[in-house]
């Protein structure tokens, strides 16, 4: 109990990453990177229909400092690229990024000049949720498996 | 002091960046920088087929996709200088409205959100619900639909469409009537939105400024009106006008939009020729994978006169409700499903119409289609040189000469009206960087 190193997680080192993993999956501040299209359904989901306030993820926090996910809504073009890889940068840890929309995941059907294929090229990335737009019901199903992700890895303290 | 509102911002409208020069609270100069979605619509256009060319118009004002579906329409049609069948104007008409009701919602919401109003942006979004069920009752999706069709639409209404279409419009028109005593007398929001972010009348005209946020100076163009389409001219409906041309009176303008689009709605759905439910099938109806089983064992006799039932992403495209909504000419639209799986004929006229360099082939020439988007006139300026992609597409953007005129309604106000303004122009970047 007192001195726990090089023995593995004891009981209440892993109760405690537990417990941390079930806080931090029902309070998600998320940083609404709205750039295109997807962003109507980001409203549609975040609104009274199909809500995200009953998992915990519905105050967005619109600095970058304030929030621990950042939603990539909409397509990214090379122009906004740095922009998403600044606001990435000044989040703090611990820190998870949503691909929202096909356009964020592989570049969508904008195989061109001007996008970026995918945001995975410039951030890491955590869930992927693809649909152009993705129904709020996949929106929702992508918010269960980060939950689930936030959960159970190894927390960060 | 220079400050830099980036291109991600807390507003809920788009990618922008401005930049400002401020002294203490007042706003002396702002200068726009746009670009930051600009994702090669032009260029993609010109890579594409004209049918393939369809869901790049859909994602320019993704909150009214329908309005741009039939503007690129209507420009290809004109070049190939056909006539639509009758229901499908009808058809045109209702749905263009009811995407000017989601495209008008949501500005109101957003901008309603970004001044505090919280309540407001639920209850429309709620409103915006119940339109989405409609557009997906039709086209199958909700938001990014393709449902416009070189010579039509993809195809005929659903059965069961009116009731819902009414029920919705009821609910709907509840939820406005809500939001206006909420908003319209709100000491507060009138505060915040009178006699801020003037657009003078000289200014929309030499800004080339058109749509609401040019009637609410009080310019009477409304390109429903001046350049009919369609069966506009057969719609009776007013064209709101404001006076000053605040934030104020371009929300007025906006909600009293939305009444009026609700009327045309109605209006259309009781003037669609062949009625608003779907044809009843009669005599024999069997299941498309029968009819096509039957075909390939070579059963063919009498299968031009039967009536299938398809899935029901292909619902509306069967032989009976065919020509009601796409042209009969072979060389303009595909076949009915029936057709394609059940005689070779079919099959050869669908081969035709999609395989590459095949397919739609207009005359070489050029033509501009003008349509009274959500925000404005959205024209699509479309050149062919006769092979089966088109030359050249522009978009006229109706949000790119709004913003060119961003700057005189923003200069002298306060930091904080700039989001209110900037809310109120209704800003939509896929539409303002192609």
């Amino acid at each position: 109990m007192s001195s726990e190193e090089g023995q593995g997680p004891g009981f209440f080192t892993s109760k405690l990453e537990r417990m941390v993993g079930w806080a931090r999956k029902y309070s998600i501040f998320q940083y609404p990177f709205v750039t295109a299209c997807c962003g109507m359904e980001y409203m549609s989901t975040a609104s009274g229909h199909y809500d995200m306030d009953r998992f915990g993820a519905g105050l967005p926090r619109f600095s970058p400092r304030q929030a621990d996910v950042l939603f990539v809504v909409g397509t990214i073009s090379h122009k906004m690229a740095p922009v998403l890889v600044r606001v990435y940068e000044q989040m703090c840890e611990p820190k998870w990024v949503v691909a929202f929309g096909v356009c964020t995941c592989t570049g969508g059907f904008y195989d061109n000049y001007a996008t970026v294929q995918g945001i995975d090229t410039i951030v890491p990335v955590d869930i992927y949720i693809p649909g152009c737009p993705p129904r709020p019901e996949a929106v929702l199903d992508g918010l269960m498996k980060l939950q689930e992700k936030i959960e159970k890895q190894k927390q960060f303290y | 002091m220079l400050v830099n509102i980036g291109p991600s911002h807390p507003a809920m409208h788009g990618v922008i960046r401005l930049l400002t020069e401020l002294e203490g609270e007042k706003v002396l100069k702002v200068q726009a920088e746009i670009g930051y979605l600009h994702r090669a619509f032009e260029k993609s256009c010109e890579n594409s087929t004209w049918t393939q060319a369809m869901p790049y118009t859909d994602r320019l004002n993704y909150v009214s996709p329908l309005i741009n579906n039939f503007g690129y329409c209507g420009a290809v049609e004109k070049l190939l200088g056909i006539e639509i069948p009758e229901r499908c104007k009808y058809i045109r008409v209702l749905m263009s409205e009811v995407s000017r009701i989601t495209d008008h919602l949501t500005c109101i919401a957003a901008s309603a959100m970004e001044l505090g109003a919280m309540t407001a942006f639920l209850y429309l979004m709620k409103a915006r619900e119940y339109l989405y069920e409609i557009v997906e009752e039709v086209t199958g999706a909700r938001l990014t639909i393709s449902y416009g069709r070189i010579g039509g639409v993809k195809s005929d209404l659903p059965a069961g469409f009116e009731k819902n279409l009414l029920d919705s419009l009821k609910k709907v028109e509840r939820e406005l009537s809500e939001v206006d005593r909420l908003l319209t007398r709100n000491r507060i929001w009138v505060d915040r939105t009178r006699d801020v972010g003037v657009l003078t009348k000289e200014n929309a005209i030499s800004f080339a400024i058109t749509g609401p946020v040019a009637r609410a100076s009080g310019i009477n163009y409304d390109v429903r009106k001046a350049f009919p389409y369609f069966v506009y001219d057969r719609m009776q409906f007013d064209v709101p006008l404001g006076e000053r041309g605040d934030n104020y009176d371009r929300y007025l303008v906006r909600m009293e939009e939305m009444r009026q689009s609700i009327r045309i709605v109605r209006q259309a759905l009781h003037d669609l020729p062949g009625g608003a439910v779907a044809v009843d099938a009669q005599g024999e109806v069997i299941d498309s994978f029968d009819l096509i089983d039957e075909a390939k064992l070579g059963h063919t006799a009498g299968l031009l006169r039967v009536n299938t039932t398809v899935e029901p992403t292909l619902e509306g495209t069967e032989r009976r409700y065919r020509d009601r909504v796409l042209p009969k000419g072979r060389t303009l639209a595909l076949p009915s499903k029936e057709d394609t799986y059940s005689n070779i004929e079919g099959l050869m006229n669908h081969f035709k119409m999609i395989m590459d360099y095949h397919g739609i082939r207009p005359p070489a020439g050029e033509a501009y289609f003008p349509v009274e988007g959500a925000n404005g006139e959205l024209g699509f300026y479309v050149v062919s040189d006769g092979s089966d992609r088109p030359y050249r597409v522009r978009a006229r953007p109706p949000c790119f000469f709004n913003m060119a005129g961003l700057h005189t309604m923003l200069e002298g106000y306060m930091v904080a009206d700039i989001i209110a303004t900037f809310g109120s122009i209704n800003m939509i970047a896929g539409e303002l960087d192609r």
